[in-house]
């Protein structure tokens, strides 16, 4: 029967994509990544792991950042050298000395704090949003291929509508509808998740809805409800953590556009594309550091989801990973 | 001999240089002929009807091109009792008939741009159309006048208001920049012309629009000040990103922005360009305010609204502000250093303008506990998308607050959607809210603080008779010291015992501008003094 878990549903297919490697470019490498599933389905975790990490030092490297970004998240309150929100102003842009490691902005608040908690911000918008989005996806496009015909047409042009405007527009335009603050800021960015996701797992799950046992389970008469969420979805997974992982770099850099716009989450919420837009322009001069930490955070976040995305990808990819 | 005559040499040329040295000195202080003042405009005008419109927007670059009844003196525009005639003859004119008749005596050299010459009846249809516009025609200032009985032309050089009382109200109410002089047979055609068209009788004639960009205007040869303009023409350019606005001025693209920036701006201009920039600052006519909302709980309960405002550290605020953000003076209800606002003593005796804030906040959460207050919830605060100074205000209020234990998440939303929600949605706890006025005119300026059948600009829901029986009264009276005391009245009730409203802080205007520009002195209004005449540039 078909795969529930990421490992076994790799494992399935691993004769099929080894075989196609090793005709396009047959040698050592071809072996060693046949090596590296065959492992990765058996062998204990730490050694998958530890495969992996060899197989991708870049994705290894932004996994660790990504860890330590959730760990400074978790443990900002514990972090923090003081509250986030507490105005001193007596240092109004203070420039980094030993009390302010990160100086002040324009209020007198910490920036070293603001910068810690903001990425607490980030990563609940960017890890709620993109989580919904593909989830969602992930069940309108599994939906979508498994009833097929009219109804798959529709939702598909549907799903073109939105896919014709570009990510920032599509969030600019709900913002705009429902207000800010980070509940819209997230619905805001899972909307235009939701149709890329759909539209990439809609593919994969055309091929999964031939196949026999989503026949067996219409056989044995199990409702469609049963079939798409128990027997079609969880095989849709590869491409389903694939877009997850890339949504979560564009989401933290959405969620910081729109608070730069003035469109996110709002003060004193620390939160790093706002402190970008209270100081960018007009202490761009004199407290340079207002906008330089805060943007430097956005980099290193987006830097390392994006290459941990990467990195899934080609893991996880079975295209991919025959070149 | 010789050194005598040494002497003497050197006394000629000294007197020489010392004399030269007076004639350049004087000739510096004379105004110059010619050139082009372009300034930066930070939005476009929504349309060139200055009686409909309420924005500097329109003001700025199409003010020139009008001509008012009486005006504040642009010599003295810093004054809040200084009128001086524009288009009449004279002075302005001293009340007659137990203060209940004005009248006018109009210049007779002044033409419209079309070449038509301007009458009494002009005026007189200009100030219908203000004053009791008809249905479909927008009069934005039309309560200004509510004193005013009927406007009369017995000759064409004579125009004659009579008042249903006196009041002292109505000369400044006269002197606000908007009231533009229309023609009458313009007028007579159709009441929207002036909407999309211009034919006034300032010191420039409309020259061209670029939509997005600019709005040109060039020298009237037929000013009836002889000699004046001194430019040749204006470039209202117009740009929306404060950044750029600045960067115009840094670069000299642009002169001046009349509106004004905030300190850091003026502290990035100053060092960058050193004595070629001028700074002029001035209190200004506009407050902040925080309009509570009377009908959500708990903020019906007065104990509630009164903790609000004791938590409100305004003399702290007022020097920390003041470095960041276009605020500064700490004032009551009435402009700041007029005749009838506060003095700082009285203001001490105010909720939440105690000198000592410690005991001003202990009071605040004492109030809160009593009225039994849910300090675990998270309040509404409503504010609208402008940096300068709405958000540096609003974050600061919040922190304010946050002192005595209220948790306020603040709500931004652009100009529209804001003033829906301040207006009509009113889903807020507590929102920003303010009042900008243009001549100094506290009688008027007040009725903000009414109820809110009366008001028309209070937004709050509360309906206050007592307030409004004082307002009516302090109209009424013509003794000053009255009216002063009935003030102070109305001030401690609104902001303290009832504590319907409550006023944060004044904005401070700042205008730095380029040093070769000569004539123009700031205002305590961004829509005063702009009719551009007397401006001239010393390069």
């Amino acid at each position: 029967m078909h795969g529930s878990t990421l490992v076994s549903a790799t494992a399935e297919k691993d004769p099929m994509d080894a075989n196609a490697h090793a005709m396009t470019r047959p040698g050592a490498g071809a072996d060693a990544d046949l090596e590296l599933e065959l492992v990765a389905a058996r062998a204990p975790f730490f050694t998958a792991l530890g495969k992996w990490v060899r197989h991708q030092p870049l994705g290894a490297l932004s996994g660790g950042g990504v860890i330590v970004m959730i760990l400074i998240a978790v443990l900002a309150p514990h972090l923090a050298p003081f509250d986030p929100v507490a105005a001193h102003y007596d240092n109004m842009a203070a420039a980094p000395s030993f009390e302010y490691w990160l100086g002040t902005d324009q209020f007198g608040r910490d920036l070293m704090s603001r910068v810690i908690w903001g990425a607490r911000t980030a990563l609940f918008i960017g890890f709620t949003s993109a989580i919904l989005g593909s989830t969602l996806g992930l069940v309108f496009g599994v939906t979508s291929a498994y009833f097929g015909g009219w109804f798959d047409l529709l939702f598909q042009r549907v799903m073109d509508v939105f896919l014709a405007f570009p990510l920032i527009i599509m969030a600019l335009a709900v913002v705009a509808i429902f207000g800010t603050g980070p509940g819209n800021v997230i619905i805001a960015i899972t909307i235009p998740f939701v149709p890329r996701c759909a539209r990439v797992v809609r593919s994969n799950a055309l091929t999964i809805r031939e196949m026999p046992y989503v026949d067996a389970a219409r056989a044995l008469g199990y409702g469609h409800l049963r079939i798409i969420l128990r027997h079609m979805a969880p095989n849709c997974m590869a491409p389903y953590l694939i877009m997850l992982t890339t949504f979560l770099g564009q989401a933290i850099l959405l969620e910081a556009a729109l608070s730069y716009l003035g469109l996110g989450v709002q003060e004193p919420i620390p939160a790093w594309g706002l402190m970008l837009q209270g100081g960018a322009e007009e202490y761009a001069e004199s407290a340079p550091w207002i906008a330089i930490f805060p943007g430097l955070a956005i980099t290193l976040a987006v830097f390392a989801f994006n290459l941990f995305g990467d990195s899934v990808r080609d893991t996880l990819d079975p295209k991919l990973r025959a070149r | 001999m010789k050194n005598i005559r040494l002497k003497a040499a050197y006394a000629i040329i000294a007197s020489i240089a010392i004399g030269m040295g007076s004639v350049g000195a004087v000739a510096a202080a004379t105004p110059k002929h010619g050139g082009i003042l372009q300034f930066v405009v930070p939005d476009e005008p929504p349309s060139y009807d200055g009686h409909r419109e309420t924005t500097f927007a329109m003001i700025h670059p199409i003010r020139p091109f009008y001509s008012l009844l009486i005006r504040v003196n642009p010599d003295n525009p810093s004054s809040t009792s200084d009128f001086v005639c524009d288009i009449c003859e004279g002075k302005v004119p001293a009340p007659t008939d137990g203060g209940k008749t004005y009248t006018f005596k109009i210049r007779k050299d002044v033409k419209f741009h079309n070449g038509d010459k301007l009458l009494a009846q002009d005026v007189v249809a200009t100030y219908q159309k203000i004053i009791f516009p008809p249905e479909g025609i927008v009069s934005a200032r039309k309560a200004y006048y509510v004193m005013v009985d009927s406007v009369t032309a017995p000759d064409h050089f004579t125009v004659v208001f009579k008042l249903k009382y006196p009041s002292g109200a109505f000369i400044p109410a006269l002197a606000v920049p908007f009231n533009f002089i229309y023609q009458k047979s313009q007028l007579d055609q159709d009441m929207h012309w002036y909407e999309k068209n211009i034919n006034g009788s300032g010191a420039f004639r409309f020259k061209e629009r670029e939509a997005g960009a600019v709005i040109r205007g060039v020298r009237n040869p037929d000013y009836f000040v002889k000699g004046r303009p001194y430019l040749d023409g204006y470039d209202a350019i117009f740009a929306k990103k404060e950044s750029l606005r600045v960067q115009a001025i840094r670069g000299d693209r642009a002169a001046i922005e009349f509106r004004g920036f905030p300190p850091k701006s003026r502290d990035d201009l100053v060092k960058a360009l050193g004595k070629d920039i001028t700074v002029e600052e001035s209190d200004w006519n506009c407050v902040l305010l925080t309009t509570i909302n009377h009908k959500h709980k708990p903020f019906d309960d007065v104990r509630v609204r009164r903790a609000l405002t004791l938590a409100v550290d305004r003399w702290g605020g007022s020097e920390y502000l003041s470095k960041i953000a276009i605020v500064k003076t700490v004032g009551g209800i009435v402009f700041p250093h007029h005749n009838l606002a506060a003095t700082r003593k009285e203001l001490e005796q105010i909720a939440g303008y105690w000198p000592d804030i410690k005991k001003s906040r202990a009071e605040a959460r004492k109030l809160l506990k009593e009225a039994g207050v849910d300090l675990s919830k998270t309040y509404y605060f409503n504010n609208r998308a402008v940096d300068q100074p709405y958000k540096i205000v609003g974050t600061w209020l919040i922190d304010q607050w946050k002192q005595v234990g209220l948790k306020f998440e603040q709500h931004v939303f652009p100009t529209g959607p804001f003033y829906d929600m301040l207006r009509q949605k009113k889903e807020y706890d507590v929102s920003a809210d303010f009042n900008c006025q243009s001549v100094v005119n506290p009688l008027v300026d007040v009725s903000k603080f009414l109820s809110d059948d009366r008001s028309g600009s209070q937004y709050g829901q509360w309906q206050d008779r007592e307030v409004d029986a004082l307002y009516d009264k302090m109209n009424q009276s013509g003794d000053p010291k009255e009216q002063r005391k009935l003030m102070r009245q109305m001030e401690k009730l609104t902001l303290d015992t009832h504590a319907n409203s409550f006023i944060t802080l004044w904005w401070n205007r700042i205008v730095p501008h380029r040093s070769y520009v000569k004539g123009w002195k700031i205002s305590p209004s961004h829509y005063l003094n702009q009719s551009l005449d007397n401006v001239w540039l010393d390069k």
